[in-house]
């Protein structure tokens, strides 16, 4: 008995461990997705609240607490309170296994990426749920397109990430990023880092395709009928889906917690930060093109997902193996 | 003209070029003014919070004459006048419902004695409803704490009127 309690015990600090700073984190990255959106249109952004105002999600967030839950009097009760914690929890659930240096990830599993494939998956029931269950025409619009989206996109993710599986031999995170010690697979691989960035913009629905909650045609699209702490939730899972995204990229093609170049300056500056320092570049570059770049028409995106992403992947995955094919490379030899 | 089109879509020339320009943009100087801490500067026929000015001995202005509740296209002024002994006609309820006012400057323009004027200050939220519904004294508070600029407005616009 003692033993389960002990073990119990240090998993959940473990996971508290990693699930304060994801939390704490992504109510930053809001706050730095709005002044960086706001500073490239000339303006100042939130700097009230706090030193830079940093602060501002905090208040944003205590204000969505006080907020009274409204819950739609036709609505699926129940599928309708299911659906941000459903949204949220798969959020959160992907971070176990991001490694964010040697030995230090909550869960080193050996099948890390097929794991994270399947939660980001799941991600659109969250979606479907709270669209369908609102019980309104707008929701239920906006989820629909985004199911189409994401599921769209995520094939093309898949066999974008083939091309990096080839290159390690294994799905495990941390053989991944170790098996860029040499090389970033930014560099062989560059234009799949492309395609992975824009179809990561699809995925998380953010600008230019953030059909899904195009406020012109679709008010909030699947968060419509929804307020207070569950319009909340839905956000914080929205921008974890974010950081985990980028978490992702940088994992896959930026090295990880590799410092760039192996001398004293740069590898004396612990793993994690460096893996932070990516994150938070790649997040730049996602709230730099939300700030420069219009919304893409639903069938433009549809065709750039399915006409363009896919095959293109799928033939840069017969160069990749050819590639190693033929001057030897593969790995596991 | 067709190849280089489809090289600029491959390579994300417009994408790109348009993204320099977003990080060269975030360096340059902000167009907005961190408002709470520095203010905008305002005309002199700027409309906001009503006042009811004073002559300089410390005499109302205002005659009682209901220009300015019979223009008020939102009927938000009520006026209630009486004799007074020495025989001058005065308020003696003057209120404006600033809720209703649409603050479109009528009651200043229909002023014979330059009574009621919209002075510069445009903020003055409330947490009740019942704050905003201004009395006389309210009013004639507001006329003695604008004064000075009240005065330099009217002046300063006296030649267009």
């Amino acid at each position: 008995m003692d033993s389960y309690f002990s073990i119990l015990f240090t998993e959940v600090y473990k996971i508290l461990f990693l699930l304060i700073p994801v939390l704490v984190s992504v109510a930053m990255i809001v706050w730095l997705d709005r002044r960086v959106w706001a500073f490239v249109q000339k303006r100042r952004g939130p700097n009230v609240v706090g030193p830079f105002g940093l602060f501002q999600s905090l208040a944003d967030a205590l204000k969505y607490i006080f907020k009274e839950i409204i819950i739609p009097a036709s609505s699926n009760k129940l599928v309708f309170v299911l659906a941000p914690v459903v949204t949220m929890t798969l959020a959160l659930i992907s971070w176990a296994v991001i490694p964010f240096g040697e030995d230090f990830v909550l869960a080193d599993i050996n099948v890390g990426i097929l794991y994270l494939f399947a939660v980001s998956s799941l991600g659109v029931y969250g979606i479907i749920m709270g669209g369908w269950a609102s019980n309104s025409k707008y929701p239920f619009l906006g989820a629909i397109r985004s199911a189409a989206q994401m599921v769209s996109y995520e094939v093309s993710i898949g066999v974008i990430i083939i091309n990096v599986l080839l290159c390690v031999g294994s799905l495990n995170l941390s053989d991944i990023v170790m098996a860029q010690q040499n090389l970033w697979f930014v560099i062989p691989l560059f234009p799949m880092f492309v395609i992975f960035f824009i179809s990561a913009l699809a995925e998380t629905n953010r600008p230019p395709f953030d059909l899904p909650e195009a406020e012109a045609e679709l008010v909030a699209g699947y968060q419509t009928e929804y307020s207070g702490m569950m319009y909340a939730m839905f956000w914080l899972g929205e921008y974890a889906n974010i950081l985990l995204m980028c978490a992702m990229g940088s994992v896959l093609f930026l090295g990880g917690w590799l410092s760039p170049i192996d001398v004293f300056p740069f590898n004396a500056i612990p793993g994690p930060f460096w893996l932070i320092f990516k994150i938070l570049f790649l997040f730049i570059l996602f709230a730099l093109v939300k700030a420069t770049v219009p919304r893409y028409r639903y069938d433009q995106l549809m065709k750039l997902g399915w006409k363009i992403f896919l095959p293109f992947s799928l033939f840069y995955v017969v160069l990749t193996s050819s590639f190693l094919l033929y001057f030897d490379l593969l790995p596991g030899k | 003209m067709k190849i280089s089109r489809l090289l600029k879509t491959i390579f994300m020339i417009d994408f790109v070029t348009g993204l320099l320009i977003a990080i060269k943009e975030t360096f340059k100087t902000k167009k907005t003014i961190n408002y709470p801490f520095e203010k905008g500067s305002l005309g002199t026929r700027s409309r906001g919070e009503h006042a009811l000015r004073r002559y300089p001995n410390g005499e109302e202005r205002c005659i009682a004459c209901k220009l300015c509740e019979a223009v008020c296209p939102a009927q938000a002024i009520t006026i209630e006048s009486k004799e007074r002994d020495d025989g001058s006609r005065k308020t003696v309820r003057y209120d404006i419902d600033m809720l209703k006012c649409i603050y479109c400057g009528l009651c200043e323009e229909s002023c014979p004695v330059d009574a009621i004027v919209q002075g510069p200050n445009f903020e003055f939220a409330t947490e009740s409803r019942e704050e905003l519904y201004y009395t006389k004294e309210k009013l004639l508070e507001n006329g003695d704490r604008w004064e000075n600029i009240l005065a330099a407005n009217i002046k300063a616009d006296s030649s267009h009127r």
